[in-house]
């Protein structure tokens, strides 16, 4: 008989042996653990060594250019149309313009924003966007505390040397499912990479951190009372959302859920309070801050659907529980960034770039409010005790 | 040394088996038998000839229907793009339809082609199923087969056509897939209070690691007694040998109490059928009758109670 099989099936088994053993992305021990909850029920953060190294590595929070003098004169009296940072002193000012540079576009420099002819124009679209973020970035400060707490965020929470920050989103309806008589696949089966490569559905992030869908899926009385409509598709939606926040965080579902009981608030760890505020910061941030500003973005700084990129927990945390492992750089910026000053929204629609010198704002900006920002549906599937 | 191999170390050759004469009025069996050696090392070396009769045929085909609905679906769903068809294959899937439909039928591509494919679907299992029924008659067998399949299929059904009809709609069926339908097991448990505090559940696991530890413990016994001629069950049940009185004793004197040769099939049967009967219970009771296991769970005394370590969490939802 012919024994030809032989090499061409070892061969095979190599192959897939290596294939398994060198393609998938395996945390290879050792790992370090850290109990969380009570004994027993299994609430064990795993902390992969390797990963550990790379991530402090790559989270390291700069330190400022210099140490600015907080005296002298104010810079919106040295500088035009600066709303947003004009009660700093002009050495605050500009060190805060170098400190921007190097977080947000070292590569490109300053004329990544400014015109460098009139140093005061709004007609690089980047520029006019920029204030508004900085907008953003007080407004977090100052009114999501229960989320951000002291420490608070830079440009460099998200930015990390990037014009762009590395972890953004858009909508993405992915291939096939346009209208076709076949291969309808209920947004979801396909590897989605905003939920940890899972096959769960991919518009998690618009309906939760854009819209506001109710997140909160279970039933809160043994017996069915028939008013509790979520089906299992709901709760793969949800359980997207989940594994995007434990894929942002690098932490598992138990960093904040006693999973025999993932709705029972009285189980739950205190960082879930946290994460609650973050999915409304988050969805606030969306909602006032980046979408309203899609008349300015030119088509290369869209997704493919037209949308404008949006945040979510990634964007700040970058694969760490706490942003920057929980160093505040705010300290150094609590004059610019750690209070709201001008709130004015500019009318993007107006927007010309290249032409617009001077973009005006309107007086007031319209934000959701923290805390209360309860929305109704859940509410009514809240906890009752 | 010769008994404790992973592999049958000796394969008798000889005139191909061909089987017994077949009743009137059934099919040949198909194709030259051949002996294969890989085959031999896990199991009966001649594999062939082949019976599918109009059962087996019909069944095959319904089924490979269902087989290329859902296949074409899944490359259509990446835009007809055979490497990523390829690449991401674990996680495509023909869904069921949305929930709004209820047991209405959806258009073709918004879940009619699940409900169509499950047709197919259902119809080859039924028929494979009628198959193993009348093949065991013929044969002039029991029907153990037959009804540990009626099993598996009542599951089956359970999860894919009694619940959805339960329910009022398709939307509660699985998608067929690798990644998605794991993900709505998960999601199933999610959704309803964590199926670990389903009483059934509870009972389908017991049976089915209680069947895996009967496998295992069935087969170790007949292996440790190959060498007396203990894997000739048959014999040994209408003609004792030392080999099923040494494994008798052998479960008396370390369990305290042993099977028969008979006995222990009858454990292992009912144990594997057992399985998908309570699992499949436990699947009709969930949404339809039970909304949250954990909470019935609290009311009847099946949650081991634990410290409040953090008292001071409260539902900001509520908060306002």
């Amino acid at each position: 008989m012919n024994q030809l099989w032989i090499p061409f099936a070892a061969a095979g088994a190599v192959f897939v042996g290596a294939a398994v053993i060198f393609g998938a992305d395996w945390d290879t021990p050792p790992v370090d653990t850290v109990q969380i909850g009570y004994r027993g029920t299994g609430m064990v953060q795993v902390l992969d060594r390797e990963d550990q190294v790379a991530l402090k590595l790559a989270n390291v929070a700069p330190e400022p250019a210099y140490e600015p003098d907080p005296a002298g004169s104010l810079a919106r009296d040295v500088y035009q149309n600066v709303p947003v940072l004009g009660h700093l002193s002009e050495d605050q000012f500009n060190e805060l313009m170098a400190d921007i540079t190097a977080w947000v576009s070292p590569v490109e420099g300053c004329n990544y924003c400014h015109n460098p002819d009139d140093l005061a124009s709004d007609e690089v679209y980047t520029k006019v966007v920029s204030r508004r973020m900085l907008q953003m970035t007080q407004h977090i400060n100052e009114d999501w505390q229960p989320h951000v707490a002291q420490t608070g965020v830079t440009c460099y929470t998200c930015h990390r040397g990037n014009p762009v920050p590395a972890n953004v989103w858009s909508r993405d309806l992915g291939p096939g499912e346009k209208g076709r008589a076949v291969g309808w696949r209920g947004g979801q089966n396909i590897v989605n990479k905003m939920a940890a490569n899972t096959s769960l559905p991919t518009d998690a992030l618009e309906n939760y951190l854009l819209d506001e869908q109710p997140i909160r899926v279970h039933s809160l009385t043994a017996l069915p009372d028939g008013t509790n409509k979520n089906t299992v598709k709901e709760t793969e939606t949800s359980w997207a959302l989940m594994m995007h926040m434990s894929e942002s965080l690098g932490v598992g579902c138990v960093t904040c859920h006693n999973t025999r009981a993932l709705n029972d608030w009285d189980q739950s760890p205190p960082q879930r309070v946290s994460a609650w505020h973050g999915i409304r910061m988050t969805r606030d941030l969306n909602v006032s801050y980046l979408t309203p500003m899609a008349p300015a973005f030119p088509a290369n700084r869209k997704g493919p659907e037209g949308d404008v990129f949006k945040v979510s927990c990634a964007t700040c945390h970058n694969g760490v529980q706490k942003p920057l492992y929980g160093v505040s750089m705010l300290q150094d910026y609590v004059n610019s960034l750690a209070t709201k000053s001008d709130t004015g929204v500019p009318d993007f629609t107006t927007y010309k770039p290249g032409e617009t010198k001077l973009l005006p704002s309107s007086a007031n900006t319209t934000s959701l409010a923290p805390v209360s920002g309860a929305v109704e549906g859940e509410k009514a599937l809240a906890s009752a005790d | 040394m010769e008994y404790q191999n992973i592999f049958t170390q000796i394969q008798v050759r000889g005139p191909v088996e061909a089987g017994i004469p077949l009743p009137r009025g059934d099919d040949e069996r198909i194709g030259r038998p051949i002996y294969n050696k890989l085959a031999g090392w896990v199991g009966y070396a001649q594999i062939g000839p082949i019976y599918l009769g109009f059962l087996g045929t019909a069944s095959l085909i319904f089924g490979t229907i269902w087989f290329v609905i859902v296949g074409m679906n899944m490359l259509a769903s990446v835009g007809w793009d055979p490497i990523q068809f390829i690449r991401q294959l674990f996680w495509l899937a023909l869904e069921p339809p949305p929930a709004k439909y209820g047991l209405s039928i959806p258009p073709l591509n918004e879940g009619g082609w699940y409900i169509i494919s499950s047709v197919f679907l259902l119809a080859s299992v039924l028929l494979w199923w009628a198959r193993v029924y009348i093949r065991a008659r013929a044969l002039g067998l029991g029907t153990h087969v037959f009804w540990a399949f009626g099993s598996a299929i009542f599951l089956f059904l359970s999860l894919g056509l009694f619940r959805p009809l339960l329910m009022g709609s398709w939307a509660e069926a699985v998608p067929y897939g690798i990644f998605p339908h794991l993900d709505w097991t998960a999601a199933f448990s999610i959704r309803y209070g964590n199926l670990y505090y389903n009483p059934f559940h509870c009972l389908s696991i017991a049976f089915l690691y209680g069947s895996v530890l009967l496998f295992a413990m069935h087969a170790a016994t007949i292996l440790a007694v190959t060498r007396y001629g203990g894997e000739r069950e048959v014999e040994q049940i209408t003609d004792r040998g030392t080999a099923s009185e040494r494994a008798a004793l052998f479960w008396r004197w370390t369990m305290g109490f042993n099977a028969t040769m008979e006995s222990i099939h009858r454990w292992a049967w009912w144990f594997a059928v057992l399985t998908p009967i309570t699992g499949g219970i436990g699947i009709l009771l969930t949404g339809t009758v039970v909304d949250n296991w954990y909470l019935w769970g609290m009311k009847h005394g099946l949650v081991a109670p634990l410290p409040d370590l953090w008292p001071t969490v409260v539902d900001p939802a509520i908060g306002g």
